[in-house]
């Protein structure tokens, strides 16, 4: 494997956030690390779980496999292995491998003296997940309140707990999140269109550079917000779509539990035209 | 290289989370942390959960009391058709039951009111008011939906109360509703929609699925029985209309759509819970009784309790469910009255809807 010139520098020992020395190595190009070892640890376990969960389960049709959480009644305590307790098992691997992931990121981040935003960023899709399986169903008071693993099946729970509000389209919080993800696509394509378009000029003649990528959209909407920015605007965008996901789930139940179309009465009964 | 430094901010994080875990489950009245409460209507996993807050909860059961029933009528009398003239439909009660019945009305219907609110205190006889009129339609209505409809009611059954609460009109009549007078040209048809009616929970869907659908069940299903499309096409409208009285149903009941449908396939029979099956008939009967009894009772009444566009008082499921899935929380008045409101003959071996 080609390694980068400065690669060999920077594969040094330190930078471990926990473990000292422990596992500070590589695997081919892979860093292992104290959280690497984890990741591996969660993830094989908890894919393992989910195998012996199908094993033990009606199916092994890829699309209707499905790990349940328990019934409501076993609230936040322990419940049976083969009536939801597996789920457990499996959502606490599920945790400790993204967890392990962001922190491995974390430790390579500190490696090369780069700031943190990779792992930040992968922390917003670890809180998406956690809100939905842990923080909503603690403050809702049962594991049972978490979403089921299986392909079908977790589809189906988003239709039913879509459904547990009547028209979760009037989500205030799910319109914000729909709006950043569709932005997000937007910024992607057009950001990706640009840079292609630059570095694809006509045959013969040279690459572009980025003041024609911003006379390009100075030209087109008055405003080009630059080869820095687009970036910062890209995460924005991207974690606010994931940040306003959580947020709409979150409050759907432990906040409102009433159809989300009648939250908009506080605007229908303003003043103005009440 | 840097020393390990504990994160405060993640074990704070962890703290919180922790705490607020603790707290749940240390509430031994099952709610959660936040006062709400859940209840389960399928399969664990497949999000068929009922959550209510545990304030709304108190404030229904406040407002969803039964009155206690009149001490039972003594056996020990007459047939009221030997005591009493113009006994149309109550003739095969005792003096003593009908009298009993009378009162109970009178506390169900017109409290404040009392007796001349139908009778005239000279003849008890005389139909000269119209209430009196109405009130002999709807005993007979209260009778077929028990005697009848026990698919819907159960052995529960209905009485006046049920609909009424202590008012002469019942506070959750409809009338038709065809909206606001419309723009002319191009602006002219906004099909019903965009009203953010309370009908239909304050949504956009059309304002008034009502009247379409409550008086043809049968049109309410729009979900296709095959994969793909074949000759009945539904329209978007009349989709919407489904959504919209959906929606109306689980406004009237408190509950959502989880509460009869799996919605991974709505349509779908042995995917729905049993309550869809009691829906199903409470469909039909909220249909026959608006055909056969408030469309009569409707030329009977003085204008003044007319609909916008002329029609009379219907009822809907929220006449007699007022929020709650069971009217009055199940209370079983009506059992009282099995005589004089009878028969309660409970289920009978559904049809194949």
């Amino acid at each position: 494997m080609a390694m980068l010139s400065f690669e060999r520098k920077y594969r040094v020992r330190g930078g471990t956030l926990i473990g000292g020395d422990l596992f500070d190595f590589w695997f081919g190009p892979f860093y292992v690390g104290f959280f690497g070892v984890t990741t591996i640890f969660f993830a094989a376990l908890g894919t393992a779980l989910i195998v012996y969960g199908a094993a033990i389960g009606p199916t092994w049709n890829i699309w209707q496999i499905s790990i349940a959480p328990p019934d409501l009644k076993y609230g936040l305590g322990f419940a049976p292995l083969k009536e939801g307790g597996l789920w457990q098992v499996i959502t606490v691997c599920a945790i400790g491998a993204f967890v392990s992931w962001a922190l491995r990121e974390v430790e390579i981040c500190r490696k090369l003296g780069m700031g943190y935003h990779v792992p930040f960023a992968f922390a917003f899709a670890i809180l998406a997940y956690v809100t939905l399986v842990v923080f909503r169903p603690i403050l809702l008071g049962a594991w049972g309140h978490g979403f089921p693993y299986g392909i079908f099946s977790h589809l189906d729970w988003v239709s039913n707990v879509g459904y547990q509000y009547l028209h979760f389209h009037y989500n205030p919080a799910h319109m914000i999140a729909v709006s950043f993800f569709f932005t997000t696509t937007m910024a992607l394509a057009l950001h990706g269109g640009l840079i292609l378009s630059a570095t694809n000029p006509k045959k013969g003649e040279t690459v572009k550079t980025p003041e024609h990528e911003n006379t390009f959209f100075r030209d087109t909407v008055g405003y080009s917000i630059g080869t820095l920015g687009i970036h910062r605007l890209g995460l924005f965008l991207a974690l606010s779509a994931v940040f306003w996901s959580a947020v709409c789930i979150i409050i759907s139940g432990p906040l409102w539990t009433k159809g989300w179309p009648e939250w908009w009465t506080w605007w229908l009964d303003l003043p103005i035209w009440h | 290289m840097t020393r390990y430094a504990p994160n405060w901010r993640l074990l704070a994080a962890i703290a919180v989370v922790g705490l607020s875990g603790l707290l749940a489950s240390c509430r031994d009245d099952g709610t959660s942390v936040l006062g709400k409460t859940s209840n389960q209507t399928g399969y664990r996993g497949t999000g068929m959960v009922q959550i209510a807050s545990k304030s709304a909860t108190e404030a229904l059961k406040l407002k969803n009391v039964a009155p206690p029933p009149e001490d039972p009528a003594d056996p020990d009398s007459k047939p009221a058709k030997e005591v009493y003239q113009n006994i149309q439909v109550l003739g095969d009660l005792t003096e003593n039951e009908l009298m009993r019945l009378m009162a109970s009305m009178t506390t169900w219907v017109a409290p404040e009111e009392g007796c001349n609110f139908c009778h005239n205190p000279e003849n008890l006889a005389d139909d000269s008011l119209y209430t009196k009129k109405v009130a002999r339609h709807m005993i007979e209505m209260v009778r077929s939906i028990n005697s009848k409809w026990g698919n819907h009611v159960g052995t529960t059954g209905v009485t006046c109360y049920t609909c009424h609460r202590g008012k002469a009109v019942p506070e959750f009549v409809w009338f038709g509703n065809s909206g606001p007078k419309q723009a002319q040209g191009m602006a002219r048809d906004r099909e019903g929609r965009g009203l953010a009616s309370a009908t239909v929970g304050e949504t956009s869907l059309p304002y008034d699925p009502l009247t379409p659908l409550l008086a043809h069940p049968d049109d309410i299903r729009v979900v296709g029985k095959k994969a793909l499309v074949s000759a009945y096409i539904p329209t978007t409208m009349q989709t919407e209309t489904t959504y919209g009285l959906m929606i109306h149903m689980s406004e009237a009941l408190g509950v959502n759509c989880t509460f009869c449908h799996n919605t991974r396939s709505i349509a779908s029979w042995p995917q729905s819970t049993p309550q869809r099956v009691t829906a199903w008939y409470g469909l039909r009967m909220v249909s026959e009784v608006n055909k056969q009894y408030l469309d009569v009772v409707a030329g009977l009444l003085p204008a003044s309790h007319l609909g916008p566009e002329g029609d009379g008082p219907k009822v809907s499921c929220e006449t007699c469910h007022q929020g709650v899935s069971k009217p009055l929380l199940g209370a079983t008045l009506a059992k009282s009255y099995a005589k004089e409101l009878g028969p309660i003959t409970g289920p009978t071996p559904p049809v194949k809807p």
